[in-house]
């Protein structure tokens, strides 16, 4: 019985990596599709990928839930699966970010190109390397690699925020780029959330392999209360 | 009311959350210390140096695999232990502070103050009204008639079982079902107002029904009593107790608060064992 148990958990780590990797080719194939002006690019990221997303992000869960329910996992089995169902979310998610992004390219190579694109591929390829590290680290169970994804996160906030205030400027200058200039703008705040979505399942990664939760800086926080205590005695 | 007002009312109500990690627990005392215990079986030793403190009116569960030590660190709690042949104790218990292994020390009152139930209900053949009387009656507990009514009708009550027999006092025990007979030695137990109830497996012959009955009295009795069980059933430890102790060959391997052994163990032999990964 217990044999069987295993044959099932490596499944969904298998369906996992499924979805992990349809997930990075949509983040992918929409920037592609952004720098490149392709549209066959963008339009496969919401005619082909997003739906392969959806349905696996469906089969997971029902794959999850069931061995809990039936295997009563414990330990790092149970820190397993309740890890998928919440990297599981992340990864929908982010497939729905790049369909935004897709969307956005999309309609930006309907229209003249009002400058070459500078910031916006640089934190791209940010991001992309969040998610990869992301998901490499929940795949060689790398809390470490996990840590280091986490950091990352502010450096892509600070990149959203220049790309917010150059086209914001460049509105002002030319009031007639302002369709591209939003949509160039809703892509900076896209890329933002996945990588939002790369931390959290950083996150949860430290999670499964150290049974520590850091999340909202919970550990710092529970230092310093130690801390606070131990000073008092 | 302004919305001011409105607003400090809310943030009255809300109250910080703390992540798991830094709740801090209010501290337990210690009911039970076993200090460096070990014990013999003739020449075998089954326990190697146990140290652990059990909690007041907590349940505490011991799990491990058969032959780890778990019931025989059971029986050393109330010296059932003393009634093995070439069967010796190292170390210290304290119950109270009392050290239980002390001469002046008399097992009988020992038992009395710390009950036990075992894997098979044991009913002696008598009736229902008998059975929880029987120890009462033994010990001079109860001045009269009436008193012994109040004591069955209190521990059956207790034992979640009077609904079920209160119109059948005089029947034989045996006339009830496994289950039932498993909650009439926990009210045969209670009976002797004991302080520390060891459950040796106490759910093990029974099926789901009867099991969730009988995790549901032990929850009960934590309100009152310090409570010790053994059990085989994982999730069941992981259900009920509040501490969890893990027992490999005769050695405390790992002893926590039962949300951290089952997410998140220290030791590597506790993950292997609860997670099935065994050998």
């Amino acid at each position: 019985m217990h044999r069987h148990f295993e044959v099932q958990l490596d499944e969904l780590k298998d369906r996992m990596l499924c979805m992990a990797s349809l997930a990075e080719k949509a983040v992918h194939l929409s920037l592609e599709g952004l720098n490149n002006r392709d549209e066959s690019k963008a339009t496969q990221v919401i005619a082909d990928i997003e739906p392969q997303i959806n349905d696996l992000h469906l089969e997971l869960d029902d794959r999850a839930l069931q061995l809990l329910a039936l295997q009563q996992p414990m330990a790092i089995d149970l820190r397993l699966i309740t890890a998928t169902m919440k990297i599981n979310s992340d990864l929908e998610r982010m497939g729905d970010q790049a369909v935004n992004i897709a969307e956005r390219a999309l309609s930006i190579m309907a229209l003249p190109q009002v400058k070459p694109l500078i910031d916006i591929p640089r934190m791209a390829e940010i991001v992309e390397k969040m998610v990869k590290d992301a998901l490499d680290a929940f795949v060689r169970r790398d809390n470490e690699l996990a840590r280091i994804v986490v950091l990352r996160d502010d450096e892509v906030d600070h990149y959203r925020d220049q790309v917010f205030r150059e086209l914001i400027a460049h509105m002002i200058r030319d009031p007639r780029c302002i369709q591209q200039a939003l949509d160039l703008i809703l892509v900076s705040r896209n890329l933002e959330r996945i990588a939002d979505h790369a931390t959290n399942i950083a996150e949860d990664v430290v999670y499964m392999v150290l049974g520590r939760d850091i999340r909202h800086h919970a550990e710092e926080k529970a230092l310093a209360r130690n801390e606070k205590t131990n000073s008092h005695n | 009311m302004n919305s001011g007002a409105m607003f400090s009312k809310l943030a009255v109500q809300v109250k910080p959350t703390v992540p798991a990690e830094g709740r801090r627990v209010p501290e337990i005392p210690a009911k039970i210390k076993a200090e460096e215990v070990n014990f013999y079986y003739g020449k075998t030793q089954a326990l190697h140096s146990i140290s652990l403190q059990i909690k007041e009116r907590q349940i505490t569960g011991l799990i491990g695999p058969s032959g780890c030590g778990k019931s025989t660190f059971l029986r050393t709690l109330n010296r059932m232990n003393d009634l093995v042949p070439a069967a010796r104790l190292e170390g210290k218990v304290f119950i109270d502070g009392q050290d239980i292994y002390a001469r002046a020390v008399d097992p009988i009152l020992l038992r009395r103050k710390v009950g036990m139930i075992f894997q098979k209900s044991n009913p002696f053949p008598k009736s229902i009204y008998e059975n929880v009387v029987y120890g009462v009656k033994i010990n001079s507990y109860a001045k009269n008639r009436r008193e012994m009514d109040e004591i069955v009708e209190k521990s059956l009550h207790d034992a979640a079982l009077w609904g079920e027999v209160k119109d059948r006092l005089h029947r034989s025990a045996f006339s009830l079902s496994g289950g039932q007979q498993q909650r009439l030695c926990i009210a045969r137990c209670l009976a002797v107002k004991p302080d520390i109830i060891l459950m040796d497996e106490p759910a093990s012959a029974l099926d789901p029904i009867s099991t969730a009955k009988i995790e549901e009295l032990i929850f009960e009795l934590k309100k009152r009593y310090t409570i010790i069980i053994v059990t085989h059933n994982m999730q069941q430890a992981a259900r009920v107790s509040d501490y969890t102790a893990f027992f490999l060959l005769g050695e405390l391997i790992e002893y926590d608060i039962t949300t951290k052994m089952f997410t998140n163990p220290s030791r590597k032999e506790t993950e292997d064992y609860i997670t099935g990964r065994f050998g």
